[in-house]
């Protein structure tokens, strides 16, 4: 109760204010001071300017007041004349179908023929058409895909352009949130000039499927809602301490051990399901398998790949991180992530390599033999990075690359130049990036966005409000932040709160990742924002609200 | 099994068993429910009793209670003891339960006016209520950002205030739903119309309700509390409570009188010459006063006792000996020295200020809730009886139908078992397990109730 009276007509002194704000030279006249209470400020701006919904904003836009009418059953999405993309680009025709129904939704079922008088000029068409020879159909989203866009909207005919058909999948996206309804039910979209592209290549969402086994629709409907953000990675954490979940194909005892019980599962056909459903959204999926700590369910289908611990010369009977002396742990890793780098397509896998604990590694007699043996003295981290060192060979024998988190960067370990670096440590990140790209290495930034972290408010601004290159360094050194992720630790996360937890917290910063560096202010956001909010609702996301208020197509509830 | 020589017998499990086949007895067929009083057709009030016992032996399930509200209370505990092995057989182990609530006033508030929340989800809620042994649905039904609820007597109310006046709304057939819903769980259902504050929603329904504020000698076009000065006030506010006096059986109204602004009465002239004829000085606590005593009469004379929040007793109106006080902050004064003072005085009190579950944070915060202690306060054995509950609350600003469920449950859970179970239940390790159980239970039940840490239930909730 505390802050509702009071800060709620705060807030509606500012939502007015902030209405009256020019952004695109269209003159907007001030609102005339009513006599009796309106309680319009809480209204959603549902189509009062289509711009007013545009999540995250393109980089350049340009809108004018002209409106042209589509009709959803003589309306089409089709490629262009030129495009090296056709009906045989499956990724398109799947987007072009699924942004229809994210458009029209239900008005599929309205009568056929009945042309009224169209009293504005008609929309007939968007044609998309790629310009590369490569328009990558039948690939996999990289972190040098382009996704740039150019968006032409007049009558008759609209033209998405794009280099790839990631960029069309983009532009896809910001069509269909120009695309408003007026009060007699219409379909809009206003003239508009629109050429966008990513600030920031890296925008990634990290889930945790091993402190809570998430459900395959859960992690699914979580991609769908990462698409209408533009985020392009999907960092799998996929397993930890706590359970296994992933069902190896060369060790079936991992997740038959390890696993919650065999209905916390992920198959081959899972996993396949997920890395295809992400394409098709151009979403990448980096998998992380974490080692040599967080690695207490791999113990249980895997006998010796951990270290027994002691207690004076005893073993205690409880397991540390992997065990970095032994052959077989090495001849156990080239296997495993054998299968890891033919299972997943990326590039790339994350390592992992954080919150190592010592504690065991010196417990044991012969880890510390083997310390006096190499000469490493009583230096722990100097074996961390012996370890982490043999396993980035073996990764890297498969051509993969690697995304470690920061400790591996600062325990010295010996990194192939193309190391990506996650720096997630929330004191002094700023520091950090400054040495990680100091030193030459490509960093992601996830501190400062670690959503796990709940509070009471608009937690939201705050996201919003970091910017990545804030740090120490030269130019050449701010090019090497690639990007982002925010996180969603599963410690107190199951398919029963994530959707709301993430969204649309996440989507702060998923317009921080992509929108241009001067897309600052908070009013406008928090506008922007609720719009965005309230549509995700309309498309099955069940985004929490970002503050009192409503949507005209509200949840209904169970 | 042969059941029919056996009405009512049955044999469950044997401790001991020597491990051949199965060691179950004959299948339990009947669970005998015996109530005392009558009182299927009535409300659940403060004063029924929810007592039962649990009788469960090889000769006989035995459910008795001196009420029907006692009798749904032992289903519910039932239902909890009700197992299944391995090969998919129930099972129930021989028990002896005797059980009361340690408070009788154990209440979730739920505020559908910061966002509004679909009949469903207000239905689900007192599903989940039941399990978790609430008795009171506290419904802030309106407040400054919108108002849902469709009045008879005055339609315009909900037409002009409601965020939408068709499909944001509670009709009257959507208010008798969730008070039987609620009744055939035992649950009081205690609206909240709050005033003279938090009544922006109700300006444009009723013209000349609230009081215009000013800027200087001018108008400045916005609206403040309801306006205390004007005859018309009282006969609105008359009309309007003989209506929600009528809609809802309860015998308590929670009437709010929660942070109210003076600016607004400061600035409108017409107010301070009232405040000077009335020799109120400055002091516009006064004023308050006065608007609220008159609302209390008004209460009173439809039959209806009252539930204020804590403002009311600070700023010192003159209010009945059997109102009862709602604490709420948590800054100012600790809240339990306000509850000792306002048992002091001679009220009664219900307490709410550490359990405002809209403030979320990291972790497992459900321990602090389960901690409070109600009665740790310095004061005699009368002051103590005269704390007759608490209320786990749910305000609405960042909250809608999208994540009430996870943020309410199983959090609320342990503010459930505070106002139930004895003092002396306070062990978190234990407290852990059985909720954690718990939770997993929800789940089965098709609860969308979030975790309380890491983990798994064997049946995940898996989505719309």
């Amino acid at each position: 109760m505390g802050l509702g009276g009071l800060l709620v007509g705060l807030f509606l002194v500012s939502a007015v204010l902030v209405g009256t704000s020019v952004r695109h030279g269209v003159p907007r006249a001030e609102p005339e001071p009513e006599p009796e209470l309106e309680l319009a400020e809480w209204d959603p701006a549902s189509g009062a300017f289509p711009e007013d919904s545009l999540w995250p904003l393109p980089q350049s836009l340009r809108t004018s007041p002209r409106q042209l009418q589509l009709a959803p059953d003589r309306f089409q999405i089709v490629h262009g004349a030129g495009s090296s993309a056709g009906p045989a680009c499956a990724l398109l025709q799947d987007a072009f179908r699924r942004y229809y129904e994210y458009m029209f939704g239900y008005a599929r079922w309205l009568q056929r023929g009945r042309k009224g008088l169209a009293a504005k000029p008609e929309l007939a068409q968007l044609q998309v058409v790629i310009s590369s020879p490569e328009p990558g159909c039948n690939g996999y989203p990289q972190l040098a895909s382009s996704e740039a866009y150019r968006l032409t909207i007049t009558e008759p005919v609209a033209v998405l352009k794009a280099d790839e058909v990631w960029g069309a999948l983009r532009g896809l996206e910001t069509f269909s949130q120009l695309v408003h309804e007026d009060d007699y039910g219409s379909f809009l979209v206003n003239a508009s000039e629109i050429y966008d592209f990513p600030r920031f290549a890296h925008r990634g969402i990290l889930l945790d499927t091993s402190r809570h086994y998430l459900p395959l629709k859960s992690i699914l409907t979580n991609l769908d809602a990462m698409a209408f953000n533009k985020f392009n990675v999907l960092h799998w954490h996929v397993v930890d301490d706590q359970s296994f979940p992933y069902q190896s194909i060369y060790f079936p005892e991992l997740s038959n051990k390890g696993a919650y019980s065999y209905n916390h599962i992920y198959t081959p056909t899972d996993v396949h399901l997920v890395i295809e459903y992400a394409r098709l959204r151009g979403i990448r999926v980096i998998p992380e398998f974490d080692t040599p700590g967080h690695t207490q369910s791999w113990g249980q289908g895997q006998k010796d790949l951990l270290t027994p611990c002691y207690s004076g010369k005893q073993p205690s009977g409880s397991f540390g991180p992997v065990n970095p002396i032994l052959n077989t742990t090495y001849d156990f890793m080239t296997k495993f992530f054998k299968e890891i780098s033919s299972v997943f397509p990326d590039d790339y896998i994350h390592l992992g390599g954080d919150e190592v604990s010592f504690a065991c590694w010196k417990s044991n007699p012969e880890v510390k033999e083997f310390m006096k043996k190499q000469g490493f003295g009583i230096d722990y981290a100097k074996l961390e990075s012996y370890y982490i060192q043999k396993i980035l060979d073996i990764v890297s024998s498969y051509n993969k690359g690697y995304v470690v988190w920061q400790e591996v960067f600062d325990n010295k370990a010996q990194l192939k130049p193309d190391t990506v670096i996650e720096v997630w440590m929330g004191n002094n990140y700023v520091q950090e990036l400054s040495s990680v790209t100091g030193a030459g290495f490509t960093a992601i930034l996830a501190a400062p966005w670690y959503l796990d972290y709940i509070s009471y408010g608009q937690d939201w601004k705050k996201y919003y409000s970091v910017e990545p290159l804030d740090f120490p360094g030269s130019e050449k050194q701010k090019k090497l932040v690639i990007g982002g992720e925010a996180c969603l630790w599963g410690e107190f996360v199951d398919a029963t709160n994530l959707t709301p937890r993430l969204w649309p917290r996440a989507s702060a910063v998923g317009e921080r990742l992509w929108s241009s560096r001067n897309v600052t202010d908070l009013n406008d956001a928090y506008k922007r924002l609720s719009n965005h909010r309230c549509r995700m609702l309309s498309r099955g996301i069940a985004a929490e609200p970002v503050f009192v208020g409503y949507c005209a197509h509200e949840a209904r509830g169970r | 099994m042969d059941s029919s020589e056996d009405l009512g017998l049955c044999s469950i499990v044997e401790s001991a068993s020597s491990g051949n086949e199965q060691p179950w007895g004959k299948p339990c067929t009947q669970l005998l429910v015996s109530v005392a009083t009558p009182g299927c057709d009535g409300f659940p009030s403060l004063d029924s009793k929810e007592s039962y016992k649990l009788s469960i032996s090889e000769d006989s399930l035995l459910l008795s209670a001196d009420a029907v509200w006692g009798a749904l209370r032992g289903l519910e505990t039932f239902s909890q003891l009700v197992g299944r092995d391995e090969d998919g057989t129930y099972y129930v182990n021989e028990t002896e339960i005797v059980d009361f609530p340690r408070f009788r006033h154990r209440g979730l508030l739920l505020d559908t006016s910061r966002h509004y929340l679909p009949l469903k989800a207000i239905l689900q809620t007192l599903d989940v209520m039941a399990y978790n042994k609430f008795n009171v649905f506290h419904w802030h039904i309106v407040d400054d950002p919108s108002f849902p609820y469709e009045s008879v007597t005055f339609p315009e109310l909900s037409r002009k205030g409601a965020f939408n006046a068709i499909t944001h709304v509670y009709t009257a057939s959507d208010v008798k739903a969730v008070i039987e819903y609620a009744r055939l769980r035992g649950i009081r259902v205690i609206a909240e119309f709050d005033t003279p504050g938090h009544t922006l929603s109700w300006g444009p329904g009723a013209p000349g309700l609230l009081t215009p504020c000013y800027s200087g000698k001018n108008l400045s076009g916005t609206y403040g509390p309801i306006n205390p000065i004007l005859n018309s006030t009282y006969e609105f506010v008359t009309r309007f409570f003989q209506e929600v006096s009528a809609v809802f059986p309860d015998f308590f109204l929670h009437l709010g009188g929660d942070e109210v602004d003076f600016t607004c009465w400061k600035s409108n002239p017409k107010i301070r010459a009232f405040m000077q004829e009335m020799g109120f000085g400055d002091d516009f606590t006064k004023l308050e006063s006065f608007y609220i005593q008159r609302l209390l009469d008004i209460i009173s004379s439809f039959g209806k006792g009252y539930v204020v929040w804590q403002e009311v007793f600070d700023n010192g109106v003159k209010v009945r000996p059997d109102t009862i006080v709602h604490v709420w902050k948590e800054n100012a004064t600790p809240y339990m020295q306000e509850m000792a003072q306002v048992t002091k005085a001679g009220y009664r009190a219900l307490l709410s200020a550490p359990w405002y579950l809209n403030h979320i944070s990291y972790g497992q915060d459900w321990m602090e809730a389960y901690q409070v202690e109600p009665l740790k306060f310095e004061g005699s054995p009368e002051q103590k009886d005269r704390v007759i509950g608490g209320e786990a609350c749910m305000w609405g600003e960042y909250v809608d139908v999208t994540n009430l469920t996870p943020r309410l449950w199983p959090r609320a859970g342990a503010v459930a078992e505070r106002l139930w179970s004895n003092a002396t239940v306070r062990n978190l390790q234990d407290a852990y397990v059985r909720l954690a159980s718990f939770r997993c239970e929800l789940l089965r039940r098709g609860i969308q109730a979030q975790p309380l840490f890491t983990g798994y239930c064997d049946h995940e909730f898996s989505g719309f």
